[in-house]
């Protein structure tokens, strides 16, 4: 692991006079998977959206390769730095490829078309994320896994080094989230590329990433590699409810949260 | 690459079919075939083509009907291209400069300008399409900032804010007619004029006035046309492809506005061209801004022209503002678009 890449200092975000972002320090390091957990409304979006610039922070910095990520260019940042944000359905037929096409923005000037370069892009994108054969179906034709791979897609045509994800796997079966995953690994290893992944499923953050950020109430509870934070005890206070902790077969972590009425466990 | 040239193959020749048609019908009709040898004779090297029309049919041609089809033209483009630009800035099909008040907006502007004496000199007409501008751009504005809820725009809020508006506007625009003028002559048919939409009567000056704005705001537009198509994925997602979606979003604005402004300026409210255009071209040639926009402008065109002819034709020797015709065919479609997506919450 180098140095960081993307950094948030002494960080507080919100929205009029609320806040949700109350002091975060933050590294993401170069070649790192790190993943950020953590329950629904503790913050997790509201921090990659402070982390992409597209939320200025009330006070605190985020920095890209140590600049202050306000004072850098748009279309600078965005060949730095993927994001892909919750899924939402565009308003518009474009085709798969156009979607993905529309990743080459910030490498492109205003009347400037795309050059073999960018159609070389595009096509490994859509290759990488398997929908090469989707190419010319409109999006709004998809389901919610293949606009979520469409998007991932689009995010690996922009070719930045770094990428933010926000629950990527939200709409995917088992088997395309093991798919994405496994994509996110090959470019974390293969390329270098540092990755920021908001996950819900636990198991998939513990298996793949190299470090996991607990997030609660706006603010960072704990950080370390998964064997070291995904205790029972610290995942149960995390979420609220009691949770076993398991190795399988092989070694890797697993999470069961116990139910109330099955389990015949009390509520935290 | 084949389809699309015959995208535009037949846009043009709509155009000029149109075009022939509305140089020949009218209340002194000339033949087609007579009109079109007449306006290549004027081309260099084409005069043995003169079908020697009496020098009344040229007046009607060059100085009447000609000038008429120009601004039609241009009205047309400018609708449609601004149509355009509205459903992507405001991420959503529904939005059209007459739908939400926009074009009442410019309308506004425009009749206060002409009822404060701005005349109908060359200098005067230059005072009327930047009081439009200043209209529409207040309108699109208030409904724009009205509207958003949380990062989009609900086409209920943004429908029902845009009929508020176009009636405020509407009623505003009336009402400055109606009280602005010479008492003893207070003139109903201004305020039809204005609220109906024609172009009737106009003349190359007219044309002259609006080629600039029209032609320099629909240029840039064209240069927006990868920007329009990243910002109708969302703002947020604008922003994650580099684009300065605040500043982009202030460009678009002016340019919508100036080009609805242009418009109405010398046309009045020339209803659902900027709606029924840019879904028709949408689903011949797609939503990519950079082919959507120049085919939105020709069957813009081709579409007032034709609506004009229509609108002197079906009724002559009366004349029918060619705003009914273009609402008697835009209202049912948007109609029908809004009874398609009544799977959406409003």
């Amino acid at each position: 692991m180098g140095k960081p890449v993307l950094a948030a200092r002494n960080l507080h975000c919100g929205y009029d006079d609320f806040a949700v972002i109350r002091g975060v320090d933050l590294d993401l390091l170069e070649g790192e998977f790190l993943g950020l957990i953590g329950p629904n409304g503790s913050g997790k979006t509201t921090l990659l959206r402070a982390l992409t610039g597209r939320l200025r922070p009330t006070s605190g910095d985020v920095l890209l390769d140590g600049r202050p990520i306000a004072q850098i260019p748009r279309r600078e940042v965005a060949r730095r730095l993927a994001v892909v944000p919750q899924i939402s359905s565009p308003p518009f037929e474009f085709t798969v490829r156009e979607i993905v096409a529309m990743g080459r923005s910030p490498h492109l000037g205003r009347l400037q078309a795309e050059g073999p370069q960018d159609q070389q892009a595009v096509e490994a994108a859509m290759a990488l994320t398997g929908i090469s054969g989707l190419s010319s179906r409109p999006v709004t034709e998809l389901s919610g896994g293949e606009y979520q791979r469409v998007v991932i897609a689009r995010a690996l045509a922009q070719e930045a080094p770094l990428m933010l994800l926000d629950e990527p796997a939200a709409h995917l079966d088992i088997g395309h989230q093991v798919e994405i995953f496994d994509l996110l690994l090959r470019l974390n290893r293969g390329e270098e590329r540092s990755i920021l992944c908001v996950s819900h499923d636990l198991n998939l953050a513990a298996r793949y990433c190299d470090r996991l950020i607990a997030v609660s109430d706006g603010a960072i509870t704990a950080a370390g590699t998964p064997s070291d934070i995904l205790t029972a005890e610290f995942v149960g206070s995390l979420y609220g409810c009691e949770v076993r902790v398991d190795a399988d077969p092989g070694g890797h972590i697993v999470v069961t949260p116990l139910s109330r009425e099955l389990d015949g466990v009390g509520a935290r | 690459m084949k389809r699309s040239g015959l995208v535009w193959l037949s846009l043009a020749l709509l155009l000029i079919v149109a075009a022939v048609l509305s140089l020949s019908l009218g209340a002194a009709p000339i033949d087609p075939m007579d009109v079109a040898l007449a306006l290549l004779s004027r081309l260099p090297g084409l005069s043995g083509l003169d079908p020697g029309l009496t020098s009344g049919q040229h007046v009607v041609i060059f100085e009447l009907r000609l000038p008429r089809l120009a601004l039609a033209l241009l009205v047309g483009a400018a609708l449609s291209v601004a149509g355009v630009v509205m459903q992507a800035f405001f991420q959503n099909p529904m939005a059209a400069p007459s739908i939400i008040g926009i074009s009442s907006g410019a309308s506004f502007g425009a009749t206060v300008a002409v009822v404060s004496g701005a005349g109908i000199g060359v200098a005067g007409l230059g005072a009327v399409p930047v009081a439009a501008f200043a209209g529409a751009l207040l309108a699109t504005a208030v409904v724009y900032l009205l509207s958003r809820r949380g990062g989009s725009t609900p086409v209920g809020v943004l429908l029902l804010t845009g009929v508020a508006m176009g009636s405020l506007m509407s009623a505003l625009a009336a009402l400055v007619l109606i009280t602005g003028q010479d008492p003893t002559r207070r003139d109903l048919d201004q305020v039809v004029y204005w609220m109906l939409g024609s172009v009737a009567g106009r003349t190359w000056t007219h044309v002259l006035v609006v080629l600039p704005y029209v032609a320099i705001a629909g240029g840039f537009t064209w240069a927006f046309g990868r920007d329009l198509n990243v910002l109708s994925l969302g703002d947020d997602t604008a922003h994650y492809l580099g684009l300065n979606v605040e500043q982009v979003r202030l460009m678009l604005l002016a340019l919508s506005s100036l080009l609805t402004a242009a418009a109405v300026a010398v046309s009045g409210v020339v209803g659902f061209v900027g709606l029924v255009v840019p879904h028709l071209m949408r689903i011949i040639v797609g939503p990519d801004h950079r082919t959507l926009l120049p085919a939105s402008a020709l069957a813009g065109a081709a579409l007032v022209v034709l609506a004009d002819v229509v609108a002197r034709t079906v009724a002559a020797p009366t004349e029918i503002p060619v705003g009914i015709i273009t609402s008697l065919l835009g209202a049912p479609f948007f109609l029908y678009l809004l009874h398609r997506r009544r799977e959406y919450a409003i």
